[in-house]
């Protein structure tokens, strides 16, 4: 266990505390992108330097600017952070808190007493990859291809607005 | 204090889990709900490639591949649920969800 896995798992495990106790959803937002970074670069000590390129492409910019997009889109002001702020009482997350820590603390003990004794770290090349996934885990491959034409389709038919007839200028004047 | 590097890695992998599970818990704003799960499905990967680390097959990452596609899909559909959602009640609370009104 080197000295950049042990400061990139601090960071990353700090930075999802504060995404979890945030108000302001914008800030959240962007502590969510220093964990994800530093996920990433525990990715890269553990020699999967093509899976902490992928995180970070596809999940620290693709994903997290689209529900930053998303955010800007629904216009949530200071009023926002005031109901969630009144939303997070003590009252409310101090069970499950406890309960999830204890729950932790017992995962802990499990995989600290039943410690592996074969050795460290072994690279594995993206060609390894690319010829385990185009071989086979082939019909995989084309069911995410189907799964992520779903999710674009799902997408556009509940999004989609009930379709406004006329322009708002027109409205307005029929209003008056 | 030496600790195995795969047991490093799945403690690291199950205390963001477990953040993230706190998190879906304890909120009712329905995006920090959808922000939870993706921290939890991002602990997932990383439990995966420790493990493709830890044996040398390039397995977990094809897993971590497909992890990182689902997300995508996942998090594109639950935002237009949530934008049909805020667009009909005009709050993110998750509790105002509970009865389906037509």
């Amino acid at each position: 266990m080197d000295i950049t896995f042990l400061i990139a798992a601090i960071i990353a495990v700090l930075a999802t505390v504060r995404v979890i106790t945030c108000y302001n959803i914008m800030h959240a937002l962007l502590y969510l992108v220093v964990s994800l970074l530093a996920v990433a670069v525990v990715l890269y000590t553990y020699g999967a330097p093509f899976m902490a390129i992928l995180e970070i492409i596809i999940y620290a910019g693709a994903i997290m600017v689209l529900i930053i997009f998303f955010v800007m889109m629904l216009n949530l002001g200071l009023e926002t952070a005031e109901h969630e702020k009144a939303w997070l009482r003590p009252r409310i997350w101090i069970v499950p808190g406890l309960f999830c820590l204890v729950l932790l603390g017992e995962l802990l003990f499990l995989i600290l007493q039943n410690r592996q004794p074969a050795a460290g770290i072994q690279v594995v090349s993206p060609k390894q990859v690319g010829m385990a996934m185009f071989g086979p885990y082939l019909i995989a491959v084309e069911l995410v291809g189907i799964l992520l034409m779903a999710g674009i389709v799902g997408a556009y038919h509940l999004g989609r607005q009930q379709g406004k007839t006329l322009h708002r200028f027109l409205e307005n004047n029929l209003d008056t | 204090m030496n600790i195995h590097p795969t047991t490093a890695g799945l403690l690291l992998a199950g205390i963001l889990f477990v953040l993230g599970l706190i998190s879906v818990l304890i909120r009712r704003n329905i995006i920090f709900m959808l922000l939870s799960v993706e921290i939890m499905l991002n602990a997932a990967g990383l439990a995966f490639v420790v493990a493709a680390s830890h044996w040398g097959q390039p397995d977990g990452q094809v897993m971590f591949m497909f992890i990182l596609a689902m997300a995508a899909a996942e998090v594109s559909v639950g935002l237009a649920l949530i934008l049909q959602l805020y667009h009909q009640l005009r709050t993110l609370d998750s509790d105002e969800a509970s009865r389906m009104r037509g």
